[in-house]
């Protein structure tokens, strides 16, 4: 079984983390733009973090045989930077329409402020008018209603709820985002987000429309081989091999995909040109086909697949 | 005709229609509203609207590039950068402007763009502007972006100083990209690039690692003293392709000892005699 980690912040990783993804069977990875956890004073720096997300990320990801894209946007945190935000925003158009770009994000609210709020709907106007997916982030806190918001926020730019992402879903607020159409993703977090059990639940309650999960790793403690651990511990646990493939693969793929941006093709038949610039020597997956019921060979850590 | 139109002389016979209606029409947008703005989204969109596809060259094609700007090779050139070239050389008539534009792109860019800027380098308006630029793109670990300047490209030879020139080559040699394929390579040679090959070569040798057979090209027509012990060693105990190397770079040197160093080397010296040993072919055989 292949996996795609359509959330997680390669940059604050390392080479054994792309290693052990590489060897787990990810074949991709979304890199959302987002905090550093220090928070930038100007936007020069935030334009050299974006540079780096079409650039320098991408070389290095390609280096293990990952094929990585990324998401362009201002983050919620650092909206509440009323000069910083203003600059940054007017410097987004010239990143997100470069290759490898599938969504606008990750947007959305944190604490939930008017400076947060303003620059999520310019983002939304951004995205309508360059017809780009969307990725939103959730807030941790006030979740159901942060969660509430920001949908009815994106269907009030007019962005069709089927081109948005809601992400770090839990329990409480699934069902609220299916109803209205949106994708549902899950970020299996130690700690602060979903334990991986409870994902097993709600893939038993709600099936596999529609739903997909990340990691979301970056600089705090998470796991970067939770979407392989994932789709382990659900086989393990009954749910059948195809609803697994399309939670921590296919849909993924399907919801990122209408940006034109990602294509299964992109590491199953590698086009020669991409080879010669990035992937050189490495053809492992050229024409292979997809085997949704055989999961790679595990390495040594990923043994223990049960987090909290 | 000039490069520019060439370029969308290929291009236009290439892509599909609508590719090239839309090229075109980003072409005359830039031309007439005068924003650079309208020059970083086109170039940013070049893959969307025209794929990535080799740029298909025939000989009389290469011919014509040579003769519009010597020295020009695209024969490895892909559509995207082709056509993110004709954009930029929409500014051609205002050097200043090409080439602040040209800057704010590359702060911008992604790797592919990268790869497309650099390989324009021969290509832009008052050429001694962009050695700065030039010499900043090769500090890239990224070996397509290192191979865009570096390969196949008249540029560096043309304007680099001797010490940018010399830390070309000698990285090259260090992200393992190949020497063969630099244009003015036996050209620029000199002495204190042989030096700093053969002290290169020893460190790898001290590390128990391989050394490249190529790097003895540019040692070969300056070599002496303990340059030339260092010939005599690959020739002892090298592999084929290096002793080759260095048949062939021992024939590129005037040195008495030079010559007297092949002469004990009869199969060497048959070969050269025939001209079955080439560069190229010590890097690729085939």
């Amino acid at each position: 079984m292949r996996f795609i980690d359509p959330h997680i912040h390669m940059s604050a990783r390392t080479t054994d983390d792309y290693e052990r993804m590489a060897a787990a069977g990810v074949v991709a990875v979304i890199e959302p733009a987002f905090w550093l956890g220090q928070p930038r004073t100007n936007s020069g720096s935030y334009l050299d973090y974006l540079s780096s997300l079409v650039g320098w990320e991408r070389f290095r990801a390609a280096q293990f045989g990952i094929h990585h894209y990324c998401a362009i946007g201002l983050n919620a945190k650092e909206a509440n930077n009323a000069a910083l935000a203003e600059e940054v925003i007017a410097l987004l158009p010239r990143y997100l329409l470069k290759e490898g770009v599938v969504a606008l994000g990750e947007i959305g609210y944190d604490d939930q402020t008017p400076a947060e709020d303003k620059c999520y709907r310019a983002q939304l106007d951004m995205a309508k008018e360059l017809d780009m997916v969307v990725m939103v982030h959730t807030p941790h806190r006030d979740k159901k209603t942060g969660t509430i918001t920001s949908m009815k926020v994106a269907e009030e730019h007019g962005v069709a709820p089927g081109r948005v992402i809601i992400d770090h879903n839990n329990e409480e607020t699934v069902e609220d985002v299916l109803n209205r159409g949106f994708w549902a993703a899950f970020t299996l977090y130690p700690h602060t987000k979903m334990g991986n059990e409870r994902m097993v639940e709600i893939a038993r309650r709600y099936g596999s429309e529609h739903i997909f999960v990340d990691s979301s790793s970056d600089w705090g403690v998470s796991d970067p081989l939770a979407v392989p651990k994932t789709a382990q511990l659900m086989l393990e646990r009954g749910i059948k091999a195809d609803d697994v493939e399309k939670i921590c693969y296919g849909n993924a793929l399907t919801a990122y995909g209408q940006s034109g941006q990602i294509k299964d093709s992109d590491w199953l038949d590698p086009a020669p040109i991409d080879q010669r610039n990035l992937f050189e020597g490495n053809s492992v997956l050229r024409g292979q086909q997809a085997r949704v019921d055989e999961l790679q060979q595990i390495p040594d850590r990923l043994k223990d697949v049960v987090f909290k | 005709m000039t490069p520019r139109e060439l370029l969308g002389r290929w291009l236009s016979r290439q892509i599909p229609t609508e590719a090239w209606t839309w090229l075109d029409k980003s072409v005359a947008q830039i031309r007439n509203s005068g924003k650079d703005a309208d020059l970083y989204l086109a170039v940013s969109l070049v893959t969307r609207k025209v794929g990535k596809a080799d740029l298909k060259l025939t000989e009389a094609d290469q011919r014509d590039a040579h003769s519009s700007r010597s020295g020009w090779d695209p024969r490895q050139w892909s559509v995207d950068q082709a056509a993110r070239i004709m954009l930029i050389l929409e500014l051609e008539s205002d050097p200043l402007r090409l080439a602040r534009a040209l800057e704010q792109l590359c702060n911008t860019a992604d790797v592919g763009e990268q790869a497309a800027f650099y390989r324009g380098l021969p290509l832009y308006p008052e050429q001694p502007r962009y050695i700065a630029r030039a010499t900043e793109g090769l500090r890239t670990n990224m070996k397509a972006v290192f191979e865009a300047i570096a390969h196949r490209n008249p540029y560096p030879s043309e304007q680099f100083p001797e010490p940018a020139w010399n830390q070309m080559v000698l990285k090259a040699l260090f992200v393992g990209a190949t020497l063969w394929p630099i244009i003015g390579l036996d050209r620029r040679a000199n002495p204190e690039l042989a030096r700093m090959l053969c002290d290169y070569a020893h460190e790898r040798w001290s590390a128990g690692r391989p050394v490249s057979p190529e790097l003895w090209r540019c040692v070969g027509p300056y070599a002496s003293g303990t340059m030339l012990q260092d010939l005599e060693r690959v020739l002892k105990k090298g592999t084929e392709p290096e002793r080759a190397a260095v048949a062939l770079a021992l024939h590129a040197s005037r040195e008495s000892a030079a010559v007297s160093l092949l002469e004990r080397e009869p199969a060497l010296t048959k070969s050269l005699a025939r001209g079955d040993l080439s560069w190229e072919r010590i890097v690729a055989p085939n």
